[in-house]
């Protein structure tokens, strides 16, 4: 059996469980519980085929099918960076999938099919954007990708400002997708404008550097903002939280990847790289990275943050491809493929933890009703699955040993360290600035994660809600411990992980590379973590062994004299950041509304501490002003009054009249 | 083998001599005479024959974050050479990991220290994740100039090949990497001017804050891996400064040794002779260090002195 073929069964069993939830609308339960049951065993059908064509090294498959459309061919197949794409969306989909049951049952008094029908629509429309081999293909799924997530966010459009983040969302991937338009319609002038056939872009040799320079850019802009690059990323903070917590994992863990892989495809068209590119993708990953890994630590909406981390995140993976793109440019294929390995890998890994953050953050959700992280605190007494999980999650997106995220981060530095000594010039530089920046985002993104799981789930309750959280039903436990499990798996058996980007990470490096040396390379990784665990637990069995029999005592926190501290007085996320923020703040801006104790007895002090994003204000709202000012020129020709337009109707049929019988003549 | 066993030796016997150093060295500014050199292993011994006291507020975090942050420096101090004596662990990218598993000792640290739900903690962890987080590309930057001018990314084979001799015309590269390397030291191991661990008011303490509920054994680990963690940055330091035949060798692991007291004295002297920093100040002398190291990269790369 090919790997087409389960690809189109799971395809199949996806769009029917969503068609059989829509009939079954009668029954919330019943709807969910369809949609997920074939979407869960869709995924784990072609999850299991796309790991084995993965590291067996299965041939690229390609169908070509007759499609009554005058665009040429219809168009499908599957080579190693479709099959790795298609892993990440199986895996991930599966598990919000198999969360959405227990989850959406808090939502029982609305209509749970549309969304049901939705969820699998995303799932279907990202693997036919993933196995499309030609442009119309492509736009088309990337469209119905772009209404069903859409239609996800605005689940809850009773809420004003999920009305509003959804509009936001629809604005940002329109505009985007316009570029893609305009990117696929030049490669296909370019190669002679017979197709939109992905395959006749790739094989045409030698783009001129200019066409070469404009595609990239095209698909940096249209791709990015799916992506969620800086500045193009102001849909993704608002979009995210709106939408239910198993969409957030599905839209944040494998929907703006679909950005990535548009960007990755295109360089499989256009060929070795000048260093510049690599540079150019070096410095947007930087500065998606740093700026995004800042606004989620001002953040104290837990959703809203998790948000800005996906910014971060892609900022590391272009960071990854940029040194993958220094390494061509040089022809050099092992830094290449390190840099390209660890964009991958960064790819899944992301997928996995970022799933299992959210995951985590809509048992909190559900279990306090609330985002806020200020208001919560000292949930691990009552949610001790999701608060491990979550720790899990926290340390692999952190990229600390020994879990996922470490293996993905050290490729990628592993390349840039060697690009420093390896290369010269631009290249050794880029490098060296990419490492630097991986560096300052690593600092910055643990002091973030420990802000949000010491807030959120150590110390004491802040509020009622949190005081009497409840644990999560067993769907949802299952996914999060699912989820965690991968993370775990992947940081203890690097050269597994590295075996499964291999092939991807080869055809982009277009070059003789091999993947042995670096599957050797990570080994050491692999016993560093199992030395870890096992001098851990030797240590806490050595505490264990000198405590025993003695006297242990438990008292409240030492108050430092003070007897009357209550758990408002705990440190609070916003007094956490605000050491880290000082040094960054010509980046944001802070508002402060602030109403003080006065009088000779006080009774009421209010203190809120906001930090706003300022990319859409100070730089897309004054380009599109300005993008709008100068197409304003063309109201010249608009009156309003029916007439006028009918005598330009009747204008161009007589210029159009006269430039035929022009020709006819000629 | 041998090298093994004395690394370990080392590793694990040596590093709260360093503490007693700084105290003494202290203490003679002071005019005083101050505790014995070997207070530190006795502290460290009583402390582990107590018993403990918990807060009610806490979860198994707070229990787990002294064994994890000693167990991370026992592993990094691993990869680590120690003059002529090899690294127990050598391997391509042993750099970053060391680098990595500092940080999974500082997440639990802090993580532990927000367990107790004590503002005093929170803000001690709170500036701990400040400096350390402008810390960490300061001391990345310091291990590209290393590593650019060593042609490798393992700890080992770059103060090895350092140690070939490059004094001289690297120079001018190597002081600045040795002064932002001089800064992370005192950064990462909460020393004046950036943090005084010997003040009586928790508001003015960062690491010492945020260890501040703990006791018994707990503490017993948390004291004896900071000092392995000064142990670990101090046999950086001196083996960027004397990049030099010298220390490679049976003789040169003793000379390693006296070297890393004379890194104890010279933290001491820094000690008793500044003031510790304002807080506001501490992100401007981090990123300072950063610069030099970012300095010390452009030096090469524009010198043409790879």
């Amino acid at each position: 059996m090919t790997l087409l073929s389960v690809v189109a069964t799971s395809l199949a069993l996806l769009f029917a469980s969503g068609v059989a939830s829509l009939l079954l609308y009668r029954s919330p339960r019943f709807a969910t519980a369809v949609a997920s049951a074939g979407a869960v065993i869709g995924c784990v059908m072609g999850l299991a085929a796309s790991v084995y064509a993965l590291v067996s090294g299965a041939p690229e498959e390609i169908v070509r099918a007759a499609w009554h459309l005058p665009v040429g061919e219809f168009h499908v197949g599957v080579d190693a960076l479709s099959i790795f794409f298609l892993l990440c969306i199986y895996v991930v989909s599966g598990l919000s999938a198999l969360y959405a049951v227990g989850y959406m049952g808090s939502y029982r008094e609305r209509n749970l099919a549309l969304p049901a029908f939705f969820f699998n629509l995303l799932i279907v429309s990202m693997i036919v954007v993933v196995v499309a081999r030609d442009a119309v293909l492509f736009l088309m799924a990337w469209e119905i990708m772009t209404m069903a997530s859409y239609f996800l966010v605005t689940f809850e459009d009773q809420r004003d400002e999920v009305r509003r983040a959804g509009f936001t969302y629809l604005i940002a991937s329109h505009v985007s997708v316009v570029f893609v338009f305009v990117l696929f319609a030049f490669l296909s002038h370019e190669t002679g404008g017979a197709s939109f056939d992905f395959g006749g872009f790739a094989q045409h040799q030698s783009w001129p550097h200019a066409v070469g320079a404009t595609a990239l850019v095209l698909a940096l802009i249209g791709f990015g903002t799916k992506a969620g690059f800086w500045p193009m990323h102001i849909w993704l903070p608002d979009a995210h939280p709106a939408a239910p917590s198993h969409v957030s994992a599905l839209m944040s863990g494998v929907m703006i990847k679909m950005g990535i892989y548009g960007i990755l495809r295109t360089l499989t068209f256009l060929g070795p790289p000048p260093i510049w590119w690599g540079g150019l993708v070096v410095a947007i990953g930087a500065v998606s990275g740093i700026i995004g890994v800042i606004y989620a630590l001002a953040q104290h909406d837990l959703k809203r943050l998790l948000a800005y981390h996906s910014i971060e995140n892609i900022g590391i993976i272009a960071l990854g491809i940029g040194v993958g793109l220094i390494g061509q440019a040089f022809r050099n294929p092992a830094l290449a493929f390190a840099g390209y390995a660890g964009a991958l890998l960064h790819v899944l890994n992301h997928g996995l933890f970022k799933g299992l953050l959210f995951h985590c953050a809509g048992s909190v959700l559900h279990a306090t009703g609330t985002r806020d992280i200020d208001k919560l605190g000292g949930l691990y007494r009552h949610m001790k699955l999701t608060g491990t999980t979550f720790l899990i999650g926290a340390v692999a997106i952190c990229g600390l040993p020994p879990l996922n995220g470490f293996v993905s981060e050290w490729l990628i530095y592993y390349g840039a360290f060697r690009s420093g000594f390896t290369l010269s010039g631009a290249g050794a530089i880029a490098a060296v600035v990419a490492l630097t920046a991986l560096s300052l985002i690593g600092g910055l993104a643990v002091a973030c994660f420990v802000k949000v799981f010491g807030v959120v789930f150590l110390g004491a309750p802040r509020s009622p809600e949190a005081e009497h959280a409840h644990g999560a039903p067993l769907s949802m436990r299952l996914a999060t411990v699912a989820g965690a499990a991968a993370c775990i798996a992947i940081g203890f058996w690097p050269q597994g992980a590295v075996r499964i980007v291999a092939e991807p990470a080869k055809l982009l490096v277009g070059q003789e590379a091999t993947a042995g040396d670096l599957a050797t390379a990570v080994g050491p990784i692999a016993l560093v973590a199992a030395i870890l665990a096992g001098l851990t637990l030797t240590l806490a069995l050595l505490r264990w062994s000198l405590l025993r029999g003695r006297e242990i005592r438990t008292t409240p926190t030492w108050g430092c004299g003070y007897p009357a501290t209550t758990p408002r007085m705990q440190y609070t996320a916003a007094s956490f950041a605000s050491p880290l923020l000082e040094p960054f703040a010509m980046l944001l801006r802070r508002r402060v509304h602030q109403d003080g104790p006065s009088g000779y007895f006080p009774s009421h002090a209010h203190h809120d501490l906001h930090y706003d994003d300022l990319a859409g204000e100070r730089i897309l709202l004054p380009l599109t002003r300005k993008i709008v000012a100068a197409l304003g020129r063309m109201r010249i020709i608009q009156h309003g009054h029916i007439n006028i337009y009918l005598a330009y109707i009747l204008l161009t049929f007589v210029v159009l009249l006269a430039w035929q019988l022009a020709r006819l003549r000629g | 083998m041998r090298d093994i066993i004395i690394h370990l030796v080392i590793l694990l016997v040596l590093p709260p001599l360093l503490l007693g150093a700084i105290t003494k060295t202290k203490a003679f500014f002071a005019g005083r005479s101050g505790p014995p050199l070997l207070q530190t292993y006795h502290d460290i011994y009583r402390l582990l024959r107590k018993g403990a006291v918990y807060s009610t507020a806490t979860t198994w975090v707070f229990r787990a974050g002294p064994i994890v942050s000693l167990a991370t420096v026992m592993i990094a101090g691993l990869l680590v050479p120690f003059g002529g004596n090899r690294a127990t662990f050598v391997f391509a990218g042993d750099m970053i990991v060391f680098a990595y598993l500092l940080g999974l000792g500082r997440f639990f640290t802090m993580a532990a220290a927000l367990d107790t739900g004590s503002s005093f903690e929170g803000m001690g962890a709170s500036r701990e994740a400040a400096f350390a987080s402008l810390a960490e590309p300061a001391l990345f930057l310091v291990l590209a100039v290393l590593a650019v001018l060593a042609h490798s990314v393992s700890l080992q084979e770059a103060f090895g090949v350092l140690a070939t001799g490059t004094w001289g015309q690297m120079a001018p590269v190597l002081v600045v990497a040795c002064i932002g390397l001089a800064v992370v030291l005192l950064a990462e191991n909460s020393r004046i001017p950036v943090d005084d661990p010997a003040t009586h008011l928790e508001l003015t303490m960062l690491h010492e804050v945020m260890v501040l509920d703990h006791s018994g054994p707990d503490l017993a680990f948390i004291v004896y891996g900071s000092t392995m963690k000064l142990f670990l940055f101090g046999a950086l330091l001196l083996q960027l400064v004397l990049p030099a035949p010298v220390l490679l060798g049976a003789q040169g692991v003793g000379l390693f040794c006296v070297g890393e007291l004379v890194v104890a004295v010279l933290v001491g002297a820094c000690e008793s002779i500044i003031a510790r920093l304002r807080l506001q100040r501490v992100p401007q002398f981090l990123v300072a260090a950063a610069v030099l190291g970012g300095l010390g990269v452009t030096i090469l790369f524009a010198g043409g002195l790879r």
